[in-house]
């Protein structure tokens, strides 16, 4: 349990001390956010109905940007070598890394999206939703993030490749994440179903990203 | 004291302590007097009090875009001339200037608030500040990433030229996406002429604004100017044990 | 305690670096694996570490602990340093120590005489400091069996007699040590494996 703390830990103030730390995946978010009304004119009613699903792709592409380096640095500097020593299995390890990613990467996102809904115009009232979904949802979002990123890890331009990986992966969160918010802000759908399956995949995406992308690793640094 | 002697750290810092008490003191008189003016001046016939935001508001995007003003000037000094406290110039000035693009872009919001009934629209001016606070963004993202100084700043200091030159484009190209979705209905901020009785502390307070700008932009010059010698301090001691303990 | 590889093959990229290997060493002997470069020191290294899959034979541990495989009771010194040079290098060597079982940090420092330099990034050691960062990992976590990977290149003579002492004292206390080494590292009496075309 030591070791899966000292791993957060480090991971953390990593993130927080190189790079910008939470706040590059926070910019990101809101510049990928503005970008779209650019494209699609500034018309505010138009931006209400469209606001969740802006805010959950710039969320997925957030969260996709920071898994480019989440393996990379260890394994250049040689720490992955002894990541795989210790006497933590791999999967933990690797599942350490990704709550790490996901405080640092995920959390700011889900935080900064009140501000951004404010920016497309998304009701006040649906604002606690939306934050909800993307709570939810941001974790699944890291976690299958972590498969296409083992698999990158030893090819030096992964970033393309990862998100070539991780994307069709990430659809069904995509999919309920979307429909949970709009169902929060227009109705009359409910906002339970498609907000239990996201969770159900969130929880499912636990297990299945640390033990592929463990496999990943093990086959792919031999 | 010639100019050139500006360009020593040492020489600068003592400037600076000598004449940063008495910067602060006249921005406080200027906020004073300033203030005063404010809270005075008439409200719109239209609007009420809410067009005081004007106040925050206005000084914030002056100094938002001179802050890239001297962001660009420095960078200019950086990768042209060299000057040595150059690249100090623009990094302090970068935080500075977003957060005051910061403060446009709130008080914008707040006072769009009961005038529009909406917190944000994107309407060409707003639209624009906004873009400008997204570049410095950028800016300091550069600064804060990059492990070593000298490198980073270099690197700032392209982005900020680059930056400086695509401002005019950016403007023109915003205008233009405005005019291509006409809204409803227009509504400019601050009515149609600005009455005397506004200009004055409008330019009172823009002015001790700009007073607050240099206080804090020397400030932060020397505390970079710290900084670094801390961080070559430390590398002499960590040279100094490498010797001694080899 | 007893390490014992029997007819190890390895092969890597396709390419087959070596096969019909076989050593037995106990606990408190060294083991010199010299050859030249490409023969395969460092994937025997790697091999044992647990980061290279066997291709043939067998690799046993008698008499260490039971449900813990070879790797998790070695340390491996590689080429490469695993630490981040955002910490300071007690911050490096608290994480090493606490995610590898958990040690002593401070008097691990001391071994390696890098104690003065605690609160320093990592970032502005020199290429012999850094290495002897990675020797007080080995030192602060207790493992009975050290894989070295060239453990004296950056080191000049003061830091590698030192490394001598740390290594009599891991073989005094029971461990065992093999090395893989292009010259002599201070270590009288180890036996030696010579790798390359037989």
């Amino acid at each position: 349990m030591n070791a899966l703390l000292a791993l957060i830990k480090r991971d953390m103030r990593l993130a927080v001390r190189v790079g910008g730390g939470a706040l590059m995946g926070a910019f990101f978010f809101l510049i990928v956010v503005v970008m779209v009304p650019f494209a699609v004119g500034p018309d505010l009613n138009l931006l209400a109905r469209i606001g969740p699903a802006i805010l959950w792709l710039g969320a997925l592409l957030a969260s996709l940007l920071a898994l480019d380096r989440l393996f990379a640095t260890d394994y250049e500097d040689g720490s992955l070598d002894l990541l795989m020593t210790g006497a933590m299995p791999l999967e933990l390890a690797v599942a350490a890394k990704a709550i790490a990613h996901w405080l640092t990467t995920g959390l700011p996102l889900v935080i900064i999206a009140p501000l951004l809904g404010l920016m497309l115009n998304v009701e006040l009232t649906a604002t606690g939703p939306l934050m909800l979904t993307l709570l939810a949802g941001t974790p699944a979002l890291t976690f299958i993030g972590l498969i296409g990123a083992a698999l990158s890890v030893t090819l030096r331009r992964g970033g393309l490749l990862l998100a070539v990986l991780v994307l069709p992966l990430t659809i069904p969160v995509l999919i309920f994440g979307v429909a949970a918010a709009n169902a929060a802000i227009v109705g009359p759908a409910p906002f339970g179903p498609p907000f239990t399956i996201l969770c159900a995949l969130s929880l499912a995406s636990l297990v299945i990203g640390p033990v592929a992308a463990a496999a990943a690793l093990r086959h792919g640094l031999e | 004291m010639a100019v050139i002697d500006l360009a020593n750290p040492t020489r600068f810092l003592t400037l600076v302590n000598r004449v940063l008490p008495w910067l602060i003191a006249a921005t406080v008189a200027l906020f004073a007097v300033g203030l005063y003016h404010a809270m005075n001046a008439p409200d719109d016939y239209q609007q009420g009090a809410t067009v005081k935001i004007m106040f925050l508001h206005v000084p914030g995007a002056w100094l938002g875009m001179m802050g890239w003003g001297l962001m660009s000037v420095a960078a200019l000094g950086t990768l042209v001339w060299r000057h040595p406290l150059a690249d100090v110039a623009g990094k302090a000035a970068a935080p500075i200037g977003a957060a005051f693009t910061f403060i446009c872009l709130v008080t914008g919001s707040l006072w769009g608030r009961p005038t529009w009934g909406t917190y944000w629209v994107w309407d060409a001016r707003l639209t624009s500040v906004l873009v400008l606070f997204l570049l410095y963004l950028g800016v300091l993202a550069l600064y804060w990433t990059a492990e070593d100084p000298g490198r980073g700043s270099r690197a700032a200091a392209v982005l900020t030229l680059v930056g400086a030159v695509n401002l005019p484009i950016i403007k023109f190209s915003v205008d233009w996406w405005n005019t291509l979705h006409q809204p409803a209905s227009i509504l400019r901020m601050g009515g149609a002429a600005i009455d005397p009785s506004i200009l004055w502390p409008l330019l009172i307070m823009a002015v001790a604004f700009t007073f607050l700008f240099f206080t804090l932009h020397l400030a932060a010059m020397r505390n970079e100017i710290l900084r670094r010698r801390v961080r070559s301090m430390r590398l002499m001691q960590a040279r100094e044990l490498a010797e001694a303990s080899a | 305690m007893r390490l014992s590889g029997e007819n190890l093959a390895c092969v890597r990229g396709g390419r087959e670096v070596f096969t019909g290997l076989s050593f037995s060493l106990a606990g408190g002997e060294a083991l010199l694996v010299t050859g030249r470069n490409g023969s395969g020191k460092s994937s025997l290294l790697r091999l044992m570490a647990g980061l290279v899959r066997l291709a043939e034979g067998k690799l046993t541990l008698d008499g260490g602990a039971a449900e813990a495989s070879i790797a998790e009771q070695s340390h491996y010194l590689g080429h490469l340093d695993a630490q981040k040079p955002a910490l300071t290098v007690v911050e490096n060597l608290t994480f090493w120590a606490d995610y590898l079982g958990g040690g002593d940090v401070a008097p691990a420092l001391d071994a390696v005489d890098l104690a003065a330099l605690a609160d320093l990034p990592a970032a502005y050691l020199s290429a012999g400091q850094r290495r002897r960062l990675s020797i007080a990992r080995l030192v602060a976590v207790n493992r009975p069996i050290w894989l070295l990977d060239e453990p004296t290149s950056a080191l000049d003579a003061a830091s590698q007699s030192r490394l001598a002492a740390l290594m009599r004292a891991q073989l005094a206390g029971g461990g065992m040590i093999i090395a893989a080494t292009h010259g002599p590292i201070g270590l009288e009496g180890a036996r030696e494996l010579q790798m390359g075309p037989a």
